[in-house]
This record gives C-alpha cells, structure tokens and sequence, in this order.
C-alpha cells in the first residue's frame, strides 16, 4: 500500500459538506424540542436587584431559568469566578441573567422582551489603564488577574534596565484591538436528560471541556455526562471554551421543563457575549550593537483579561513565552500582566496570545532597522535563532529549526530584495510598498501542560481489515479527520477509506485532550500513530503465532473485544523540562516557523490599504497533506490581515457598537490576496512522519508584514492594529509620513 | 395565503405566510438543511439560493416574492455520492475547509459558470465576494472553481 501521508488526500468530510447533508447543530431536530434564548444584561457593572416577569404577559409554556436554578453556580474553567447565571452582580455587558425556552420561536422573541432586569450601574472599568489605576477595584486587590516573569541572563538581577548600557537602546509601544471570530456558524447546542443523565451535541472544539463543565454544574459523574460534536462550521478558538455556557444553559432549560432544547445564537448575539481575542499593549525596550547585532531586551506585555478569567492565564503565558520573537537575546526581562475589566471575557482566540507579542516585537525589529539604518531582514537574519542557540526561557534548540529555510524561500519567490530596494512604487494616487515579518510559535501546550494532560487515542480492528479511529481531537474544518485517517491508515498499512473516524462523544471516544494549541496532529497524530502500529504487530504476531494469512489474523482479532483495540496515552519525550516556578526551560517540545511577505497598494487620497499580494513560507516539519496544510496557512493569513486592516471592535460604556457582520468588517474574496504558500520541512522527531503544529502559526506574522508594507509605502510609522484609513490619515497628520 | 414555486425542479403550493423567509421554508418545512443561517442580514451569503438562476441570499427573500418563480438550492446540485464536477473540486482543490459558507459558496459559483463557462481569477472573486469565508482565504475556492469549470467542459 503507498504511503498516503504527504498526498492531497481529498478531505473525507467534504462530499457531505458539498452536498449540504452534513448535519450542524442547527440542523438537528429532536421530537418536543423547545428553542431557548437568555436574557442580557445592558450595563457593564452593577448590582442585580431582581429578575421580573412583566405580569400582563401570558407566560404559559414559557419556561424561566434564573439563579436560583443552578445547582452549583459557577462554569469550571481555570478558575471558578465565572457563574453560570448572574445572581447579584453584574460583571459585563451582555451577561447572562436568565433563560427561556418556549416551542414557538415567535412566541420566544416576544418573552425576552418582558424580562425586566433591575440593575443599580455602577462605574465599570473598561480599559487596561483603567484596571491599573485601580480607582474602581473589581479583581483584589490591584485588577491583576495574572502575572509572569521571564528572565535570562542579566534580566534576573537587573530588571527592566537589562538594556541600560548596550550602544543603542531603542524603545516603543505596541497595541492591538479585541477581535471576533466570525466562525460562519454562530454558536448552538442541543441538551436533553434522560435516566442515564445530561446529553447535549452541538458546535465545539473540546468535548471533554463541556463534559467537565456539566459534570461541575450539575454534579454528575463521568458516565452521567454524553457530549457529542455536531459537524462544527468553524472554531478558531472561539469554541474552546465558550460552547461549555450554552450546554450549561441549554441544560438547565431542558431540566426545568423536562423537553430537550435547543439554544443557537444569532450573529449579534455571538459578536456581543461570545469571547474575543485579547487586546493588548506590549512595551518594549532592546539593546543592540550598531551592527544591529542584539543583546537585551526588556519586554512589558499587558492582556486585557474582560470580566472573568475564563483561559486568560494561559494566553498571557503563551503571549510571553513569544515576546523575545525568532531572536537570540543574552538578557531578558519580561514581565506579563493580564488585567479584570468589565467588558464580555475574552479568551482563546488561533494563535493565543502570541499574535499581539509577535505583532509587537516585529514591528520594533522595524524599529531598530530604522533607528540603526539597516534593512529590516539583514537585521532579522543577522539575529535568527539557530540549532544550538537558546531561547529567552534557555531551552536550548536541538532540532527543527528551519527558519532560515523560510526566510530565503519567501525572498526568493516574493522578489523581495529588489522591490524593496526599489523603494516604494508611486502610481498616480496608489503607492506600492512590500514588507516581511519573521516568527515561530510553540506547538503543543506550553511547559509541563501535555504531561498533566495525558491525552488518549483509540484504534479498533474491524472486520474486513478496516480500522477505526477514537478520539476526541475534533474536525472543525482544519482536516483532522482526513490527516488522521492517513497516519492511520499508513501505520497498517491499508488504504485511507478503509478507516473510519468515529463522531466524537465522550461516551465513545477517550479523552485526547482539547482541540487547541496546534497540537492536533503533532501530539494526537503520534499517539494515533503508536497505536496503529501496535495493531499493525499484534496482528503480524498473530499472524505468525497461528499460521494464518494476515488477513485471517485481522479477522481474528477484530473478533475479541480483548485484543481489538489499542488505547494509546501521550508521553512526553524524555529530555522536556520545564520549571513552572522560574518560567524557564523547555516551554515548547518544537516550534513551527515562519516568514511572511505582504506586498501592498495604500490609496494616498483614501487612505485605504488593499494587499495585492502575499507569500507565506512556512515549516510545519513534515506536511501531511499538502492541501489541507495550505489551507490552514492561508486562512491563517487572512485572518490576520483583518486583524491588521478590517477588523475593529468599536465600544462605549463597555457595550460593542457593531455586533453585526454589517458593521465588523472580515475580509471577502475581494479584499483577499493572491497567496503563495511554500511549505518547509524541518522534521521534528516525536512528530508522527516529523510533524509539527500548522493551526496558529499563521496567525502569527500577517499583521507585522503588512504593517512594514504599509511603512514602505507610505514612511507612515504604525504601532497599533487594526490599521483602517482613518488610522493612517492620522498618523499622516502627525508629520511621520514621508 | 398558498404559494406556487418550484424548488429544485419540483412544483410545490405551500400553505405558509407570504411574509415568511424564505429560509426557514426551506429548511424547517422542506427539510432542506444545506442552506445555512450566518448572519440573518443578507452579509455572510450562507444561505444563498438561485432564484431563477441568479443568486440571493435567502434570509432576505419573503415566500410571496417566489410565487412561480424557480428556487435552486445546494440539494438540486449533486448529493454526496453523485456530486456535481463544481462540487467535487470544491473538495479536492481544498475549496471547503469547516463546509458552512460551501452550500452558497457553490451557488454561486454555479450562476456564474452558467453565465461564463471559463471565468477569470477576477470574475470568481466578484462572484462570490457576498459569500463570506473565514476557513480559506479563498485562493482555494478560487482554484476549485476554476478547475470546476474545467471539468465542467469535459464532463457537463
């Protein structure tokens, strides 16, 4: 059998997706469904008085959640700050204070608009600087909901003056605004209970995370819990956490009114309450030869974390933990602060944290290559971390570092040096301008996570020498059904449609960890992989022991539930230390890498930024499916580029002014670039075939590319995404421009 | 109020109120569930359909307004085990990633190549500029209608 692992093996689910007869949670139907909704609160902060049910209005069939409903209030996440439902205090605008469920969805509508909150404001606090100067305090006792210190070298005794005495210390300030997903398919789950306990199916990235969710709320045990994935249109972080709510809330109406519900968001719903990416300032300080060689830097990053932890600690880690970028650094200091506000909690957004870091230390290497008078990709190459080298945490690089590989590649097929030696291209109104960003992002979770994690996989013999594959890593469109099918498939050696993926329900498949932190294919995909080829032997033994053709020894054991199965649990390699109390050591097993080149057309009258062209190099170790992996980059990208260009999140008083897809701008085939995507293969040795995370990793470098193009362009000096006109026209007004 | 229309080739009279959208007719009283809900607004183009050839988003659309007319939806294209040369290479070219914005992705990529068999990169992308992707980045749905049309003069 040909290996299938580096062939466009068309995606498996694709045929259904194409015919429209895959099934979404919305499209689902059970018998004596009811339709929920939840009643918001309007204000960002204050203290809830009461809940009330205009009484002229006919409430039969209706039912109400409030509070006092919930067996035990609050949604487990790394914290337990979070309640399910409001009971006197309101936290953020949008918060969910009751629920109601009704079988007409007319009849619905109308209810939410006789649920009265009375609510006594009381001043919120909405931005990080108003969390710092802690004149309101709603997180004791400062507003810091998490803090880290990163240091190395000179960065342990000396603090933020590490760089105080190196020849040229340059210094600036970076932002970035919240962003939505803008999955297509808002956010939906169905809930019922029967004699066996809890069910829901809907849209979400992580069973297990809504299975720990129901078993917290409701106090239930493992077995009394089914979480079930329904074909999911789209994550992107944005159903890592959050779907726990609706399945909570889902259930709680299909408890009290004893029929199953189903609760779907509308767009603006999911724009105003769902998690978004967290806005960020990082400042920076560096230290550097006039050669341009670096030598210190000292990093401030700042998280606003919204109203409730949710997985703030964690993004705050992987933001800083990529604050130093893909560069070698003697000295370090960084200290990383995510902050309470009253605005809708954010959370786990592609990319988790390291966008804004990346975002942020990529445009200061602009910054010194302007300063110093060097092209900004001398500087980056002059400075790349190589084998050998150490990162800001010490881990030292052992293998997989093919960088250097991407950055010559993406030169060499954007024409890179001669458009950028031409300077910037002025055409009538339209000026021209290229730009590049150079980075890494850490694949798995981050330190010691994957050790307390201790993903599982399942692969069954079936009759016919057809396998199937249990886990609970899930198919959100990245293609983890197809890929895993492939290592599968090649680890027995038979053909990729001879193995199935089981629908992932946490009373079929082991628990295989999140579906999160590109680790996907490089930690499931290998235990997917040893468990495959443990069959493969068991078979070939079986084969050997009793004289029979293989085939009559699959047969056999697919037979004995004994023998049938693998069940596979993730090690991590041997020689990955990480010290969670120093913040230091190995913080990732690898890293992908990246170099991105945005090319860029500024109308000089409008102000408007249209990218004309865009090519990403990209190291995933080894490519398991060639279009499927070309697809994770671009999507990636583009989504960056909104970040960078579109995507603004406008809000007064804690309230966001354009929860609507009319309003919140991502990017349409028109305003896409042509892409041309290179894959690199450095291989990483525990990866399955050398695999390495793709998910994040383009979300990465789109936003830093394009502001350099922009730079370019224009001589406009950018420090804040997202960059619409009105930002470049004022930046103009400030005399930076050329 | 009862209205007459033909929905993929089928005459129906539906007994409905003709301010319903034509959405939820098609997927809560015809069952048709490929056509997908994303904004409600006319913004994403989820839920396009052809409406006598050309492509609305069905959201928009009141019932009344399709009296003797001819809807076309995803499932009057091919189904999964006989799709249509445009809907197979919307899988092999990598066209469809999490599949909600493919049914009115296809919609529209249909109307086009009944209008222009052989469409250039700049036609596909005003084409479907009203059906919004956030999986791809559109340079393979691009490639897969482009080479759909291909296949499309080889096998119609």
């Amino acid at each position: 059998m040909a290996p299938s692992v580096g062939k466009s093996v068309p995606r498996v689910d694709g045929p259904a997706k194409a015919a429209g007869s895959a099934r979404y949670v919305d499209d689902l139907v059970l018998p004596g469904m009811l339709h929920g909704a939840t009643v918001r609160s309007d204000v960002a902060r204050g203290r809830l008085l009461g809940v009330d049910l205009d009484p002229a209005f006919d409430w039969s069939g209706i039912t109400v959640v409030t509070a006092e409903d919930v067996p035990v209030n609050s949604v487990p996440i790394i914290e337990t700050d979070q309640p399910v439902l409001a009971r006197d205090e309101i936290r953020h605008a949008y918060e969910p204070v009751a629920l109601l469920a009704c079988e007409d969805r007319l009849r619905l509508e109308k209810a939410l608009r006789h649920v009265a909150l009375r609510v006594e404001p009381l001043p919120p606090v909405l931005t990080i600087d108003d969390a710092l100067a802690a004149r309101e305090v709603i997180r004791p006792p400062d507003n810091v909901s998490k803090r880290y210190l990163i240091t190395k070298g000179k960065g342990g005794t000396a603090g933020p003056g590490v760089v105080d005495g190196c020849e040229v210390v340059v210094r600036g300030v970076y932002e970035s605004g919240a962003q939505e997903h803008v999955y297509i398919e808002p956010n939906g789950m169905i809930a019922f209970w029967d004699e066996e306990g809890a069910h829901v199916e809907g849209s979400l990235q992580c069973p297990y995370y809504v299975q720990k969710g129901i078993k917290g709320v409701f106090g239930l045990p493992d077995d009394g819990v089914d979480v079930t994935q329904a074909v999911t249109g789209g994550g992107f972080g944005g159903k890592e956490e959050y779907p726990t709510i609706l399945a909570l809330h889902a259930l709680l109406l299909a408890k009290k009114s004893g029929r199953p519900v189903k609760l779907v968001y509308g767009r603006q719903e999911d724009v105003e309450a769902s998690t978004k990416r967290h806005p960020s300032r990082v400042e920076i300080a560096t230290g550097c030869d006039r050669d341009g060689t670096l030598r210190a830097v000292s990093i401030r990053v700042l998280f606003d974390g919204g109203a409730y932890v949710t997985l703030t600690p964690v993004v705050l880690s992987r933001g800083a933990l990529h604050a130093c970028g893909a560069y070698r650094w003697e000295d370090v200091h960084v200290e990383a602060l995510a902050v309470a506000t009253n605005t809708p909690p954010n959370g786990a957004f592609r990319g988790f944290g390291a966008p804004q870091t990346i975002w942020a230390i990529e445009r200061h290497l602009d910054r010194i290559a302007r300063t110093l008078g060097l092209d900004p990709m001398e500087l980056r190459r002059k400075n790349l971390l190589r084998l050998g080298d150490t990162t800001a945490t010490g881990q030292t690089l052992k293998e997989s570092v093919g960088v250097e590989e991407c950055v010559e590649k993406a030169i060499a097929a954007s024409g890179f040096v001669e458009k950028r030696a031409r300077g910037p291209v002025v055409t009538g109104r339209l000026a021209r301008g290229i730009g590049a960003a150079v980075f890494l992002h850490g694949a798995g979770f981050t330190g010691s996570g994957e050790k307390y994690l201790k993903g599982k996989i399942a692969v069954d013999l079936l009759p016919g020498e057809r396998a199937l594959v249990r886990t609970a890593s899930t198919e959100m469109g990245q293609g983890t059904e197809t890929v895993f099918r492939q290592i599968v498939a090649d680890a027995l050696g038979i053909a990729v449609d001879a193995v199935d993926f089981a629908v992932p329900s946490t009373k079929n498949v082991p628990d295989s960890g999140p579906t999160v932190a590109s680790r996907t294919v490089m930690v499931v995909g290998s235990i997917a992989e040893r468990a495959a080829t443990e069959l493969r032997a068991r078979v070939g033994q079986e084969a050997t022991a009793r004289g029979l053709s293989r085939s009559e020894a699959w047969e056999r054991l697919a037979a004995d539930p004994a023998r049938a199965t693998a069940l596979v649990q993730y090690e991590p390699p041997p020689g990955v230390v990480w010290d969670d109390a120093t913040y230091s050591g190995d913080a990732y097993p690898a890293y992908g890498w990246a170099c991105d080149i945005a090319e860029v057309e500024v109308d000089l009258d409008t102000f408007e930024t249209k990218v004309t062209g865009f090519w990403a190099a990209v190291d995933v170790g080894r490519v398991m499916n060639p279009t499927l992996c070309a697809g994770q980059v671009e999507g990636g990208t583009l989504q960056a580029i909104g970040w960078a260009l579109t995507e603004k999140l406008v809000t007064r008083d804690g309230k966001i002014l354009n929860p609507r897809m009319t309003n919140y701008i991502v990017p349409t085939s028109l305003d896409a670039p042509p892409f041309t995507t290179i894959l690199v293969e450095a291989p990483y040795s525990r990866g399955p075939g050398g695999a390495k995370g793709v998910g994040e990793l383009p979300m990465d470098g789109g936003a830093p590319a394009v502001a350099a193009a922009i730079e370019h362009a224009t001589g406009l000096v950018l420090d804040r995404v997202p960059l619409l006109p009105e930002d470049l026209f004022e930046a103009s007004l400030k005399g930076d421009a050329r | 109020m009862s209205v007459t229309l033909t929905v993929n080739g089928s005459l129906l009279t539906l007994e409905a109120p003709p301010a319903s959208r034509l959405l939820d007719v098609l997927r809560e009283r015809l069952g048709l569930t490929g056509t997908k809900e994303g904004c409600g607004e006319g913004e994403c183009g989820a839920c396009t359909i052809l409406l006598d050839g050309v492509p609305v988003n069905s959201c928009l659309v009141a019932l009344g307004q399709c009296a003797g007319r001819e809807v076309t939806t995803v499932e009057g294209l091919g189904d999964a085990q006989h799709l249509t040369p445009l809907q197979e290479a919307m899988v092999t070219e990598g066209g469809a990633q999490c599949g909600i914005c493919t049914p009115g992705m296809l919609l529209s990529a249909e109307a086009l190549l009944r209008e222009k068999p052989a469409p250039t990169d700049g036609e596909i992308r005003e084409a479907i500029a009203g059906n919004v992707c956030r999986c791809t980045g559109y340079q393979r749905i691009v490639n897969a209608i482009t080479e759909g049309a291909r296949r499309r003069e080889v096998r119609p």
